[in-house]
C-alpha cells in the first residue's frame, strides 16, 4: 500500500471543466432490494461520473441510505447489479471506497487511535502511520484535540473525525450519509469545505441528503429518488433549475408528493 | 459427550495454566496423601499427631478427610498413599479387593448418643443403645442421621437393625438423613431438637453443642474401631509405597500410640490406642 | 453469636497477622486469579467468536455458553476429580490435590461465565461498529481484536463476575483439591471446615473476611470503570 491520501484523478481539459471519461466510476443497473416482499429499491439506474459530486436526493423513506449500501457493498442487491470500472463490484474495488455515515461511529479511543486503526486495517507499518495522521488531523482541525477519546468530542468535531479516518486510506471514491443531518450551521459548513477539498483533491463524491442547500452548494449530479425508484438523474443545474418529474417538483417546492402510479421516470 | 467437552476444556486449560500451575504448587518431594475421615481431622487429632510424625521423618503427611465410605472409594481409585478410616468390614473388603496392603487396628473410640435437655424418648442416662433407639423410634423422637454411608452412619444402621427399626420407612418423618458430614449433622440436628449418634471425639471437641447433653454412651456395641492400611501398590503404581508404609509403622508403633493416647481435649482422651504390637 | 461478633472478629484475625489465615487468603486469591486468567484466555476469544462471527450453529453456542454458566461446581468437582484421579485420563499428571487442581476446576466454571458475558458485550458492540467495520474492510479476526479491545472495560465487569463466583466457590475446590492443610486450603473450605466444627463464630468472622476481600477487589475495578465513563470509553 502506496502512501495514504487522496491521489488526483480527475480528468481536466485547459478550462479547468471536467470532461466525462468514457467508462463512468460506477454504474448500477436494475438495482433491487426486498425486505419481505417490499421492494425498497426498485429497479434503480445510477451512474457515478469519476472526479465529480453526486447529490442523491428524495423525501424520507425514498431509499436514499439503501442505495448507498448497495453500491458500497455493505448489502447484497436482490436483484440488479453494481459495476465498479465496468467490472462487478469486489474487495479491491470496495478497498477504494470509503463511508461516513450520518451518525459517526466512532472505536472507544482516543482521536489519533481511530485514525490510525484505518491505516492499521489496511496493513500500514506503524512508522509510516505518523506522518499521514498528523497531515489528517490537521486538515480536520483536529490537531489539538488527538489525545481525547474520541467519543467525548462534540458532535461537530465526531463527523470531522469521522470523514478524516474515511479520507485516510486514500479513497477513490467516498459515501457520505447525511453527514451534517444532526449538525449545526457552521458545524456543516466546515463538513462540506472538507468534502470540497477531498473533490478538489480528485476524490469522486456520492452525498445522501434531504438538504436543498447542501445539494446545492455541492452537487454536480443529482439523483432523485422516490419510493425506491430513481424519478429522476441528471446534472444539478438542469435538474434543481428545470426539474422534469413531478416527485422532484414537489420536492423542491416543499410538497409532499403522494404517488399516484408509479409513471413519472425520466432517466438521463 | 459433556465429558469429552469438559476434557477438552480442562486439557486446554492446563495448557494455559502451565505456568500458573507451577507458581502455585510448590511441591515438596516427600509427602504422602493420607485418605481419612471428619471425626479424625474436626477433632483435631491430626493436628496434634502429624507434627510429631514429620518432625521425626521429614515427611509431610497431606490429610484429604472426607466420609469413610468416599474416603475409601477415593483410595481405591488410587487418590491416596494411606487409608486412616473406622468402618472395618468395608476397609476388609478393601484389602480383599487388593486396593489395600493389610490392615492395622489403631484405636477406637466410642459413639454416643446427644439429645436436648427435654428428651423426648426419655432416654437420657441409659447406657443400651439397642434400648434407647427403639425407644426413639417408639416415640418418633426426631433423630438425626448422617445418611452420607460413612462409617458413623454404617455403624448407626446397624445399631437400628439390631433394634429391629426400619428407618428407611421413617425417613423424612423423624428419622431424618442429612447427607452430611459429622459436624454438619450436629449443626443441623441440634437446630431441630433431634437426638444424633456421633463419634465422642467429635462431640467433645464440637464447638456449637448449644444446650446438648450426652443421653447414651458407655454400650460396648457403640466401640468404634479406626483401621489404617497402605494403599496397594501393585495395583496402584503411583502410590509412595516406602512413604507410605514408614507412616503406618509409626502410627502402630509405640511411639506413634502414646501421641494418640497423649492427646486430649478439656482433659478427657478422645482416642484410646490399640494396635496390635508384633 | 451475631454478626457483629463476626465482624469484630474478622478484624481481630486479619490484625492479629496470624500466618495460617495469611497463607489461606493468599491461596484463594492466587488460584482465583490464575483461574480467572486462564478462563479469560479462553473465553474471551470463544466469546468474541460467537458474539462477532455469523455462522451455523452460532445460536446453539451462545444458549449452551448461557446455561453452562450455571454449571454446579460439585459435578465440576466431581468431573475434574474423575480425570486427575490417579485411575483416571489425566491421573499421570499428579495433580489431583493440589492448587493447580483447583485452578483448573475453577478455570471450567468461570469459562463459560467470562464466554457468555462477553458474546454479549461483544454482540452489543458489533451491532454499532458492523457497518463501520464492513466499509473499512476489517478483516473478521480483526474485527474480533477491535471489539475486545473497545470493549475493554465492559469486559472488566466480566472478569469480576468470574472472580466473584470463583472465590466464593466451595463445592469444586474442595473436592479437587482435598481441603487439605497447608496445601489446597482456602477461604472457603476453610469455612466450611470450621462450621462443621461447630465454629460457627469463626466461620463466620473467615466470611466476613472473604466478604471484604470481594468489597475490595470490586471496588478497585469499579473505579477503573468510573474513569472509563469519564472518557466515553466503557
Amino acid at each position: 500500500m502506496s502512501a495514504p491520501g487522496p491521489a488526483p484523478r480527475r480528468a481536466t481539459a485547459p478550462g479547468g471543466s471536467v470532461i466525462p471519461l468514457a467508462a463512468p466510476l460506477m454504474e448500477a443497473s436494475g438495482l433491487t432490494y426486498s425486505v419481505r416482499g417490499r421492494r425498497l429499491v426498485d429497479d434503480a439506474r445510477l451512474v457515478i461520473r469519476e472526479g465529480r459530486r453526486t447529490v442523491i436526493l428524495g423525501p424520507n423513506g425514498a431509499g436514499k441510505s439503501l442505495v448507498l449500501r448497495l453500491m458500497h457493498g455493505l448489502i447484497t442487491p436482490t436483484a440488479g447489479r453494481v459495476d465498479w470500472r465496468g467490472a462487478p463490484l469486489d474487495k479491491a474495488a470496495r478497498r477504494a471506497q470509503a463511508m461516513v455515515f450520518q451518525r459517526p461511529v466512532l472505536l472507544r479511543r482516543s482521536v489519533r487511535a481511530n485514525l490510525a486503526f484505518a491505516l492499521a486495517v489496511r496493513g500500514v507499518a506503524r512508522a509510516a502511520r505518523r506522518p499521514a495522521i498528523a497531515t489528517a488531523l490537521e486538515r480536520a482541525r483536529l490537531t489539538h484535540l488527538q489525545s481525547q477519546p474520541a467519543r467525548v468530542l462534540s458532535g461537530g468535531e465526531q463527523q470531522r473525525l469521522a470523514l478524516a479516518r474515511a479520507l485516510m486510506t486514500g479513497p477513490e471514491l467516498l459515501f457520505l450519509d447525511e453527514p451534517t443531518a444532526s449538525l449545526d450551521p457552521a458545524s456543516t459548513l466546515a463538513i462540506e469545505t472538507l468534502i470540497e477539498e477531498a473533490s478538489a483533491a480528485g476524490v469522486t463524491v456520492v452525498l445522501v441528503t434531504h438538504d436543498r442547500g447542501q445539494a446545492e452548494r455541492l452537487a454536480d449530479d443529482v439523483v432523485f429518488l422516490q419510493s425506491g425508484r430513481v424519478a429522476e438523474h441528471g446534472p444539478a443545474s438542469r435538474l434543481l433549475s428545470a426539474p422534469a418529474s413531478e416527485p422532484l417538483r414537489a420536492w423542491l417546492s416543499g410538497r409532499l408528493y403522494v404517488e399516484a402510479e408509479k409513471s413519472s421516470r425520466i432517466d438521463i | 459427550m459433556i465429558r469429552r467437552h469438559f476434557m477438552a476444556l480442562a486439557a486446554a486449560g492446563a495448557l494455559a495454566l502451565g505456568l500458573a500451575g507451577t507458581a502455585v504448587t510448590a511441591q515438596a518431594e516427600d509427602f504422602i496423601v493420607v485418605q481419612s475421615t471428619t471425626s479424625t481431622q474436626n477433632s483435631g487429632l491430626f493436628d496434634h499427631i502429624l507434627p510429631i510424625f514429620t518432625e521425626k521423618t521429614g515427611i509431610e503427611v497431606r490429610v484429604v478427610a472426607v466420609g469413610t465410605g468416599q474416603a475409601i472409594k477415593n483410595a481405591a481409585n488410587g487418590d491416596g498413599d494411606v487409608l486412616f478410616v473406622h468402618a472395618k468390614p468395608a476397609e476388609e473388603k478393601f484389602v480383599a479387593d487388593g486396593d489395600g496392603v493389610e490392615r492395622f487396628d489403631v484405636m477406637y473410640n466410642d459413639f454416643v448418643i446427644v439429645g436436648p435437655p427435654a428428651d423426648p424418648a426419655g432416654v437420657a442416662g441409659s447406657s443400651d443403645v439397642v434400648d434407647a433407639l427403639g425407644k426413639i423410634a417408639e416415640a418418633e423422637a426426631p433423630f438425626a442421621s448422617r445418611g452420607d454411608d460413612s462409617g458413623t452412619h454404617k455403624a448407626e444402621l446397624a445399631l437400628w437393625k439390631e433394634a429391629g427399626v426400619d428407618v428407611s420407612s421413617a425417613s423424612g418423618g423423624w428419622y431424618r438423613e442429612t447427607g452430611s458430614g459429622m459436624g454438619a449433622t450436629l449443626n443441623t440436628g441440634t437446630a431441630m431438637g433431634a437426638y444424633i449418634m456421633t463419634d465422642r471425639a467429635t462431640w467433645i471437641s464440637f464447638g456449637n453443642k448449644g444446650d446438648y447433653q450426652i443421653a447414651v454412651e458407655g454400650d460396648p456395641k457403640m466401640f468404634n474401631q479406626y483401621g489404617i492400611m497402605l494403599v496397594n501398590p501393585e495395583k496402584h503404581p503411583n502410590v509412595k509405597a516406602d512413604l507410605g508404609q514408614t507412616f503406618v509403622d509409626w502410627v502402630i508403633s509405640p511411639e506413634g500410640q502414646e501421641a494418640i493416647a497423649a492427646y486430649k481435649v478439656d482433659g478427657q482422651a478422645l482416642f484410646f490406642p490399640n494396635a496390635q504390637a508384633d | 453469636m451475631d454478626l457483629g461478633h463476626a465482624i469484630i472478629g474478622a478484624f481481630g484475625l486479619v490484625l492479629s497477622g496470624d500466618p495460617d489465615l495469611t497463607e489461606i487468603i493468599g491461596l484463594s486469591l492466587s488460584v482465583t486469579l490464575s483461574a480467572v486468567i486462564a478462563a479469560c484466555v479462553i473465553g474471551l476469544p470463544l466469546g468474541a467468536a460467537v458474539g462477532a462471527f455469523r455462522f451455523p450453529g452460532r445460536t446453539v453456542c451462545a444458549v449452551i455458553l448461557n446455561a453452562f454458566m450455571g454449571l454446579p461446581p460439585v459435578v465440576v468437582g466431581l468431573v475434574v476429580y474423575l480425570m486427575l484421579s490417579a485411575s483416571g485420563p489425566l491421573g499421570v499428571l499428579g495433580l489431583l490435590y493440589t492448587p493447580t487442581a483447583m485452578v483448573i476446576a475453577q478455570t471450567i466454571l468461570v469459562t463459560p461465565i467470562v464466554a457468555a458475558l462477553t458474546r454479549q458485550v461483544v454482540e452489543d458492540l458489533n451491532a454499532e461498529y458492523a457497518e463501520q467495520f464492513a466499509s473499512l474492510g476489517v478483516s473478521p479476526l480483526a474485527r474480533a481484536g477491535a471489539l475486545l479491545w473497545d470493549g475493554r472495560y465492559s469486559l472488566l465487569t466480566v472478569a469480576l463476575a468470574g472472580f466473584g463466583r470463583a472465590i466464593a466457590e466451595v463445592g469444586a475446590v474442595i473436592i479437587v483439591g482435598g481441603n487439605i492443610n497447608h496445601v489446597t486450603r482456602v477461604m472457603t473450605t476453610t469455612i466450611a471446615l470450621e462450621t462443621s466444627k461447630g465454629n460457627l463464630e469463626l466461620a463466620l468472622a473467615l466470611g466476613v473476611v472473604l466478604l471484604t476481600i470481594a468489597l475490595i477487589v470490586n471496588a478497585m475495578v469499579m473505579a477503573v470503570r468510573a474513569l472509563a465513563a469519564r472518557a466515553a470509553y466503557a
